[in-house]
């Protein structure tokens, strides 16, 4: 038995947002596998839940006409990993959100909540700040989109706001065509595991494969909350391909993270992760775009 | 104040029904409205994996699901895997054969998981089993007995 305190169950999105606006102390339960745990350790004992589990009409990933990638927020990673449409177009998330937790836990996990819960490490979100995704709302309001990197305010702190919850995430055509990504995930073990760092790259190459078009490097837990490495983005966009380009990556990259010490891992472990993981799956991204280095 | 909603489901093929109190897990409501013992509560955070059912055909920790969220679905526990007169299925019985039991109390877990991904009919490499099998918790075998009963289980029903 857990200690809840009163549960709403909304049939529809419109429902739940008017549960939102009238008990605004309540929590929102996607899959519960962060809510009921926070319940278990105390940290949200005797709260009031939403659960927003029921509403299926959230659940799927399907491709508007203008070519946008639409998931709903209650897609479970592993229905997104299995996704057709997630393993044509964008299939590092789809990888990404392979690497979560164990079997169950993508069973049940759903990529609103990954990245509703604000915390820089989720596997889903470097991914998602590399594929330039928008964040859809829908509150009393109506619905509102911004971009993945203004929707995290501070660390476990999303722009989430009164009567509001997240409703979809949308990749346009724009940020995936033509691009191909790589995630790798430093973890002390392979399952059950919270990334000690995370490294998302995409990279869009021209046409003969010899000039780097576009790159895109996100971090998990290289800061507070997921962030790009810009300044490398912007040193490295329309150079040319070379040998030496990985590793002078690898080496920019250090000037646009800024990591910690915790007690999963220190500062320079994470520095030195930030440096090798952008190399790597630079390299990878590169490869998977059929270009030489 | 208590609150109690009606949760209607399909268990290992039966229609059951019952008043459940919301605060309830799935494994609270399935050992404790059906004494559905096999269902085994180790951690109840989500990650042992002692308690995994199948709902609807995806393997879940019961222990991080909801009662109310059952409502409509269809469960399955260790309970329906037997046959008619307590018979093993195949892959208890590799289970038995492998030596892949030794306190018992992964061992629900890991047969409604493995049951679960044995159905796509696939075979998998011995990376790709760890990786399916990777969401249980094992103090006594040292894993190798239960991918070896699980690896047979496949290779029995996919000959």
């Amino acid at each position: 038995m857990y200690d809840i305190g009163t549960v709403y169950e909304p049939k529809t999105v419109e429902e739940a947002v008017r549960m939102r606006c009238e008990h605004p102390q309540a929590v929102i339960i996607a899959g519960g596998s962060d809510v009921l745990i926070k319940i278990r350790e105390g940290k949200l004992a005797g709260a009031d839940l939403i659960s927003i589990f029921g509403l299926d009409e959230l659940r799927g990933v399907h491709m508007e006409e203008d070519g946008t990638l639409v998931i709903g927020s209650l897609t479970s990673f592993a229905h997104i990993t299995a996704d057709p449409l997630i393993r044509e177009h964008i299939g590092v998330l789809g990888e990404a959100v392979d690497m979560v937790g164990g079997p169950q836990i993508r069973a049940i996990g759903t990529i609103g909540g990954n990245t509703c819960n604000g915390v820089t490490s989720a596997d889903s979100a470097s991914t998602l700040f590399a594929w330039d995704a928008i964040i859809e709302l829908t509150g009393p309001e109506g619905i509102r989109r911004m971009p993945i990197r203004d929707f995290y305010l501070s660390a476990g702190k999303v722009d989430l706001r009164e009567g509001e919850l997240q409703t979809s995430i949308r990749i346009p055509r724009k940020a995936w065509e033509g691009y191909k990504g790589f995630y790798i995930k430093y973890g002390m073990r392979r399952a059950m595991e919270i990334a000690t760092t995370g490294c998302s790259v995409n990279v869009k190459l021209s046409e003969d494969k010899k000039t780097l078009e576009d790159l895109r490097i996100a971090f998990g837990v290289a800061g507070p909350v997921p962030r790009r490495a810009e300044s490398t983005e912007n040193t490295f966009r329309g150079q040319a391909l070379t040998a030496s380009l990985p590793g002078e990556i690898g080496k920019a990259v250090l000037a646009d993270v800024q990591p910690r010490d915790s007690w999963r891992a220190s500062k320079d472990l994470r520095l030195h992760l930030c440096s090798t993981m952008a190399e790597r799956a630079f390299r990878e991204a590169v490869s998977r775009s059929g270009g030489e280095l | 104040m208590s609150q109690y909603k009606l949760v209607t489901c399909r268990i290992n093929g039966k229609e059951r029904s019952a008043m459940v109190d919301v605060r309830a897990s799935l494994a609270d409501m399935l050992r404790n409205e059906y004494s559905l013992t096999s269902v085994k509560k180790g951690c109840e955070v989500g990650e042992c994996g002692a308690c995994a059912v199948i709902i609807d055909g995806e393997c879940y920790n019961s222990c991080i699901y909801l009662a109310i969220w059952a409502d409509g679905k269809e469960i399955e526990t260790v309970e329906g895997l037997v046959g008619p007169d307590g018979e093993l299925s195949d892959l208890q019985q590799a289970f038995v054969e492998e030596t892949a039991i030794q306190c018992g109390f992964c061992t629900p877990g890991f047969l409604m998981e493995a049951e679960c991904f044995l159905r796509r009919g696939e075979i998998y490499t011995d990376e790709e089993l760890r990786k399916l099998l990777s969401g249980h918790l094992c103090r006594c075998t040292g894993y190798d007995n239960i991918l070896r009963a699980v690896k047979k289980t496949m290779l029995q029903r996919n000959q």
